[in-house]
């Protein structure tokens, strides 16, 4: 570990935060319907959109209505996603000459993509014609974003209601968080990414004469339009299989450096803006420092697990001072390590190195990171939207000890919220270690594993963590494209996302009803040392503990078994 | 239900129509009119115009005059229609037995050197365009007999292609291969060509 090392990984995480504080604030007056600079250009658009949809975007929903005009649109996406890639062969702008997907691949993807995911059972660059990424892919990148986004700013305005009744209009959130954030800051992105050297064309491929006479097939794409939504968005699904290793996708240090920001900072932005929205920066400001203290820890325990003595480089006798087995030398260990931790604990996963290549502890944190639930930060607004549901739980924690009925951000917190709480967050590790715990016994799962003994185990935990947290990073051993693991991973991607939402959403409209409480002398604080402590604690246990036996059938296990490997060897 | 179908429906066409035709299209006309080198793919040409690769993309390289890349898990190697990592785990077999033969081969090129990390891994993306600096001057030896050229004069040309990392921290210091090997080949011909020509 150097200090070069340390430095790099400081900078990253931080120059997240310190973007999105703007880009929340900007965020929180385009949920408000306040005048921004974009007004005079986006709207005359997005008046064309209420008048299309026929919706009047100052109508506020009840909670059940914004609710299933949520899922409504989800819906309608699934079926559009899955008919695209179905009949993809006889669609055009297909250069590359690919057929459609076989019906459990199409499922797979297109609820992996609408619900934010990203898994991809499949590779890009050998499945995906030009339209399906850009018609199908690229649209529910931003679609999927934007709904996540919708559930923080229903959750919010339930905060600063006083005796209110609707939660807001879901329409209106949808469409403004698209056409005022998402798509022009995809947009300069993109075209940034393109003079650092991400190609975008039309074409599919070119080829080359190699220096030793060879001919080297070269597989082109659109590829930043996607690229920077797919950061920004928080998906994380690759163009090519490579992903965010390819040197398409991520050329080079600094492209890595902007689309690693790129994967956290609206993610931070959606906190920002909840605050703002809420009246409650100083509450806010708590939860983000508990969220960006764990984050930094992983991308720590990261960077010291890939610089310790890899068994295969020990065996062999050649420098064993970083594990480089699935890392680009652009990236080394630093840039690696910091982009585990961001895509992990936002629920990105994209890759700039191979998980499954790992140490054994360093795809164990990855695992961890995703365990917690996709709050440091997560998705746009499903993050903020998630971690205020913890802080709901640390209040009750603290208000059982007192004897206090407990209040947060001026809302008493009583049994309703509690129920729908728990709710969101127990299917998280139900689906996670449910799955697992099948795929385990089962030969039609066990099949499409790569590795035997704890890796194995591994692989099977890693898939059903990622896809429950709606991350889509893998262990990629693992050959995923087989009917079972498309099947039950897209369930549990499903459920993953939309119990979550429900139960977020219920928990709006519950406290949408309540008187504002000022806080008075019995009040819990809930911007200070000791409530970062609290919540910091309320999240490990409840994220970390449940799962500690799989783990440590998994990466602990295997830590130890690499340990006395480089032992023996030595 | 159904009066949310409506909106579903047609905030699904717009989006379509705006997010997945317009905005890539409309990135695709101002890349191709402003950056057009990095938009069609970073490509290297030859004096004669013919594409010998692209700047970011790794290629095979085997002969023992030219650099080496890292070994490669894309394809049969350096398949740039199938980017893939290894993705093997820490304690794999076949994984340990590979860097081990590799590692034999290598120390008999240039013995009493530490082997670098890079020259016995395989990279994520399976297109790796970069070798550490520790990697370009172990081969350094290899280059030189081959070409028969003095071997100061082989590390002096790593040494101008070394990229160092943005603002000393930054990503890695890094040497392209494809770059290097141009680079040899014109100032060092190789003998063979030498001899022909």
């Amino acid at each position: 570990m150097t200090w070069q090392g340390w430095a790099e990984i400081a900078l990253t995480l931080s120059l997240a935060v310190a973007i999105g504080w703007p880009l929340g604030v900007f965020l929180s007056r385009v949920w408000n319907g306040e005048k921004t600079f974009l007004a005079p250009v986006i709207r005359p658009v997005e008046g064309l959109f209420y008048k299309a949809c026929g919706v009047d975007p100052g109508k506020s929903q009840s909670w059940h209505a914004y609710a299933l005009a949520l899922l409504a649109l989800n819906l309608v996406g699934f079926v559009f996603v899955y008919a695209v890639l179905r009949l993809q062969g006889v669609l055009p702008l297909n250069p590359q000459g690919f057929p459609g997907l076989s019906g459990h691949l199409a499922f797979n993807t297109a609820i992996s993509f609408i619900t934010n995911t990203n898994w991809q059972s499949y590779a890009g660059e050998s499945t995906m014609s030009t339209l399906s990424q850009m018609l199908v892919l690229t649209v529910q990148n931003f679609v999927s974003a934007a709904t996540g986004a919708t559930v923080a700013a229903a959750l919010a305005r339930a905060f600063v209601a006083n005796r209110g009744e609707g939660v807001g209009n879901f329409w209106a959130d949808l469409i403004r968080t698209t056409l005022y954030l998402l798509l022009p800051l995809s947009f300069v992105v993109a075209v940034v990414l393109v003079a650092l050297g991400l190609p975008q064309t039309l074409a599919a491929s070119v080829t080359a004469h190699t220096l030793e006479g060879a001919d080297q097939k070269i597989s082109l794409y659109a590829v930043a339009s996607q690229e920077a939504i797919k950061m920004l968005g928080i998906n994380g699904g690759g163009i090519f299989n490579a992903n965010s290793a390819h040197p398409f996708e991520n050329p080079t240090p600094l492209t890595n450096l902007i689309t690693a920001v790129s994967i956290n900072t609206l993610g931070w932005a959606a906190f920002f803006a909840f605050g703002r929205t809420v009246l409650a920066k100083k509450d806010v400001r708590a939860l983000v420092i508990a969220a960006f203290v764990l984050l930094f820890a992983g991308a720590a325990g990261v960077y010291a697990t890939e610089t310790q003595s890899p068994p295969a480089q020990v065996a062999a006798k050649v420098d064993a001072s970083v594990n480089m087995e699935g890392k680009e030398v652009r990236f080394g260990a630093p840039a690696t390590a910091a982009w585990v931790a961001m895509t992990t604990g936002a629920s990105n996963g994209s890759v700039n190195g191979m998980h499954s290549s790992l140490m054994p502890l360093g795809g164990g944190i990855a695992m961890f990171l995703m365990q917690l639930g996709e709050i440091l930060p997560g998705g746009i607004g499903s993050g903020v939207a998630i971690m205020v549901v913890m802080a709901l739980l640390s209040v009750f924690v603290a208000g059982l000890m007192v004897g206090r009925t407990p209040e947060y951000l001026g809302k008493k917190v009583e049994a309703r919220e509690i129920q729908f709480s728990i709710l969101a967050v127990v299917i998280i590790p139900l689906s996670m270690l449910g799955f697992s715990g099948l795929a385990a016994v089962l030969p039609e799962a066990l099949k499409g594993l790569m590795h035997s003994g704890p890796h194995g185990l591994s692989e099977i935990l890693y898939a059903y963590v990622s896809g429950t947290a709606n991350n889509g990073s893998a262990f990629a051993g693992l050959t995923a494209n087989a009917p079972w693991w498309n099947v039950t991973l897209g369930i549990a991607m499903a459920l993953g996302r939309f119990l979550p939402i429900v139960a977020v959403l219920a928990i709006a409209g519950s406290l949408v009803t309540k008187p504002k409480l000022a806080p008075t002398a019995g009040t819990l604080p809930t911007d200070g040392g000791l409530f970062i402590g609290l919540l910091i604690g309320v999240i490990l246990i409840l994220g970390g503990l449940q799962f500690f036996p799989a783990m440590a059938l998994g990466p602990i296990a295997e830590h130890f078994q690499a340990l006395g490997a480089v032992a023996a060897l030595r | 239900m159904l009066s949310h179908l409506r909106p579903a429906l047609v905030s699904m066409g717009l989006f379509t129509a705006l997010l997945g035709l317009a905005y890539p299209l409309a990135v695709t006309g101002v890349a191709q009119a402003a950056f057009p080198a990095q938009a069609n793919g970073s490509l290297v040409r030859d004096t004669d115009g013919k594409v010998v690769g692209s700047a970011l993309i790794g290629q095979a390289f085997a002969k023992p005059e030219y650099f080496h890349g890292r070994p490669s898990a894309a394809g049969n190697g350096y398949d740039a229609m199938a980017s893939s990592g290894s993705n093997m785990g820490p304690l794999n077999d076949k994984l340990i037995k590979r860097e081990k033969t590799d590692a034999v081969a290598l120390r008999a090129e240039n013995p009493g050197s530490v082997i670098p990390a890079d020259a016995v891994t395989t990279s994520a993306s399976g297109l790796d365009p970069d070798i550490s600096p520790a990697n370009a001057r172990f081969q350094a030896p290899r280059v030189s007999r081959e070409r028969g050229v003095p071997l100061g004069q082989v590390t002096a040309l790593i040494d101008a292609q070394v990229q160092q990392p943005l603002l000393g921290f930054i990503g890695q210091p890094r040497v392209n291969v494809l770059a290097l090997n141009r680079a040899l080949d014109a100032r060092f011909p190789p003998i063979a060509s030498q001899k022909g020509g």
